[in-house]
């Protein structure tokens, strides 16, 4: 059987929505080549895994555990699924473009001497049932396909946000299997996780962000967006002249060198667009710009836009869409 | 130390990329040519270590077409002491045949340490550092913004989502990815550019290197990005404005 492998992420007793988006894909890829989309997740999962796996269509379900994969370690995620892959041969195998996998899958693809496809905003096959990948290069100015036509498993990655998720099908269940994985010599040792400061979705996984720019002209003026964040779900980014300018950490920067984001709003408050800003979020499903220059480059790209001052425009915004959300 | 840094030219960030008319590839016509901004980090922190263990001395390599060589030129500029070209001949390249070129050098340099950036603005694939590292069979550390070396002895913080770090200890030779906020890439000083006009390149051929490695990726339909319709200016007053967005938002949009 040629079948679908997806790498399903978990995190503090809960499966990631990624994986639910992935496994949707991968069902509807593995019917096209006569297969089934099955699920690994590493370390110790939440009980119900493999119920929740099967209601979006995973039909197996492995669990590779062992103590010292608790803890990530790029070598040991890599052994793993190494072994698990040249155990089940799958024709197909992907994952969610998480930090942790954007950094073992290519060690995994080298390792197995196949090919992968980074930051896949589309998966499909094609005429001879082969994976083609929809990957943006140089910063999304360009897309270009990917096919891996001579080894397997085929590998992706996929940009968070990407897919969509289907409805979750009730009574299916998935065979859930336990392995107990030998995690091998793991050499670079994780001594200490220091968790963020923000308990808010990262920017790369967020579906509504908040973005600030130059013309918010201190730190303490994020407030602002925060109190917009919370009122509609959102996540805080920040522009690199926000961030140069010392506003914000550069883990909030969205664009080239920073982030990319894949979220249906983003809201960019004071941000003028240059393309390298661009590059980060054009791939939005809706832009809306509030800028006080109506000629700033943003308005070109936004769907919406306001040409107002931030400081008046966004409080308003934020009133109202309280008012709105709690309907 | 023998400290190697991993190197890449590609377009200048202002550019206008435009997709050829049966999808090939790239019009390379009037590009502007940098060394891409990830890679500018992982020099920058090659010649911070040589600083900090005299006697060290940095490599800086690029894998690409005869014009690669000027990044090399920028990178001697700045402070590092020997350049190594492998010329790709021309030939297709994918992450993987580019990790196994650059790894076989590696290999036969015995180098104690491998800089990359951790992507390169291109083809923004994110591969290559994580390959090499495969291929030589050393551990690697992914988006670093902090090292500190004791001998073969590193210390290194790694970002990941949600503004969270983790902390790796690991013994050399060892590969790290560069992100922004390990350090501020110097300028070339002008004594920097004259001194980095009589320090070596040696030229290289990939095929020399790769072994009987084959690509595993083939590229093909590349195009544009599929055009936004122009969107809309909502007039009024602040507060008229921003009703009328959120009920856009809501209705039309619906993305709340």
């Amino acid at each position: 059987m040629a079948n679908v492998l997806v790498f399903a992420e978990h995190q503090n007793g809960k499966i990631k929505k990624s994986a639910f988006e992935l496994i949707g894909k991968g069902a509807d890829l593995a019917s096209q080549i006569e297969g089934q989309v099955e699920a690994v997740l590493i370390g110790s999962a939440p009980a119900s895994v493999g119920q929740e796996l099967a209601q979006y269509g995973a039909r197996k379900v492995y669990v590779l555990e062992h103590p010292a994969l608790e803890t990530y370690n790029t070598l040991a995620y890599v052994k793993v699924l190494a072994d698990l892959v040249k155990q089940i041969q799958p024709e197909i195998f992907i994952a969610s473009a998480s930090s942790a996998a954007k950094d073992f899958f290519p060690r995994l693809a080298a390792r197995l001497d196949t090919g992968l496809a980074s930051d896949s905003v589309h998966l499909s096959l094609d005429s001879d049932h082969k994976l083609v990948a929809t990957h943006p290069i140089y910063s999304g100015k360009a897309l270009v396909d990917v096919k891996i036509p001579n080894s397997k498993p085929q590998m992706a990655l996929v940009r968070a946000n990407s897919l969509g998720l289907g409805a979750p099908a009730e009574g299916v269940s998935a065979e859930l299997i336990k392995i107990a994985a030998d995690p091998g010599e793991l050499r670079a040792l994780m001594k200490e996780a220091l968790k963020g400061s923000s308990d808010k979705v990262d920017l790369t996984e967020a579906e509504i962000i908040v973005s600030g720019g130059r013309a918010m002209k201190a730190a303490e003026n994020f407030k602002i967006l925060n109190e917009l964040a919370d009122a509609v779900g959102a996540t805080v980014g920040a522009s690199r002249a926000a961030v140069d300018s010392g506003y914000a950490p550069h883990d909030m920067q969205v664009g080239q060198t920073g982030k990319v984001v894949n979220p249906k709003l983003y809201i960019a408050c004071g941000i003028s667009g240059a393309i390298q800003h661009l590059a980060g979020m054009r791939t939005s499903k809706v832009i809306v710009a509030i800028n006080k220059d109506p000629e700033a480059p943003i308005f070109t790209k936004a769907d919406y836009g306001i040409v107002g001052d931030l400081f008046q425009v966004v409080p308003l915004l934020t009133q109202e869409f309280k008012k709105v959300l709690q309907d | 130390m023998k400290i190697a840094v991993l190197v890449k030219q590609v377009p200048d960030t202002e550019t206008k990329i435009r997709t050829k008319a049966d999808g090939s590839g790239i019009e390379s016509d009037g590009i502007k040519y940098i060394v891409s901004p990830y890679c500018e980090f992982a020099i920058e922190e090659s010649i911070k270590t040589k600083e900090k263990n005299p006697g060290s001395e940095v490599t800086v390599i690029t894998l690409g077409p005869s014009r690669s060589v000027d990044a090399l030129r920028t990178a001697l500029a700045m402070g590092a002491d020997k350049a190594i070209h492998v010329d790709d001949e021309g030939q297709a390249l994918d992450s993987y045949l580019s990790a196994k070129i650059l790894a076989k050098l590696i290999q036969e340099n015995a180098f104690d340490i491998v800089f990359c950036g951790k992507q390169a603005i291109d083809q923004d694939a994110g591969q290559v550092p994580q390959q090499v590292a495969e291929f030589l069979n050393w551990p690697q550390v992914m988006i670093i913004e902090k090292i500190e070396l004791n001998g073969k002895h590193a210390v290194v913080t790694r970002r990941v989502s949600g503004g969270a770090k983790e902390i790796y200890e690991l013994a050399l030779p060892a590969v790290f990815g560069c992100e922004k906020g390990l350090n501020t890439p110097r300028y070339a000083s002008l004594p920097g550019i004259m001194k980095a006009k009589s320090k070596p390149i040696q030229a290289l051929k990939a095929s020399h290197l790769k072994g009987d490695a084959t690509l595993k990726i083939v590229y093909g339909n590349f195009r544009q990005p599929p055009e936004k319709a122009p969107g809309k200016i909502i007039q009024g007053e602040a507060e008229v404005a921003v009703k009328e967005l959120v009920r856009l938002l809501r209705e039309e949009a619906k993305v709340i």
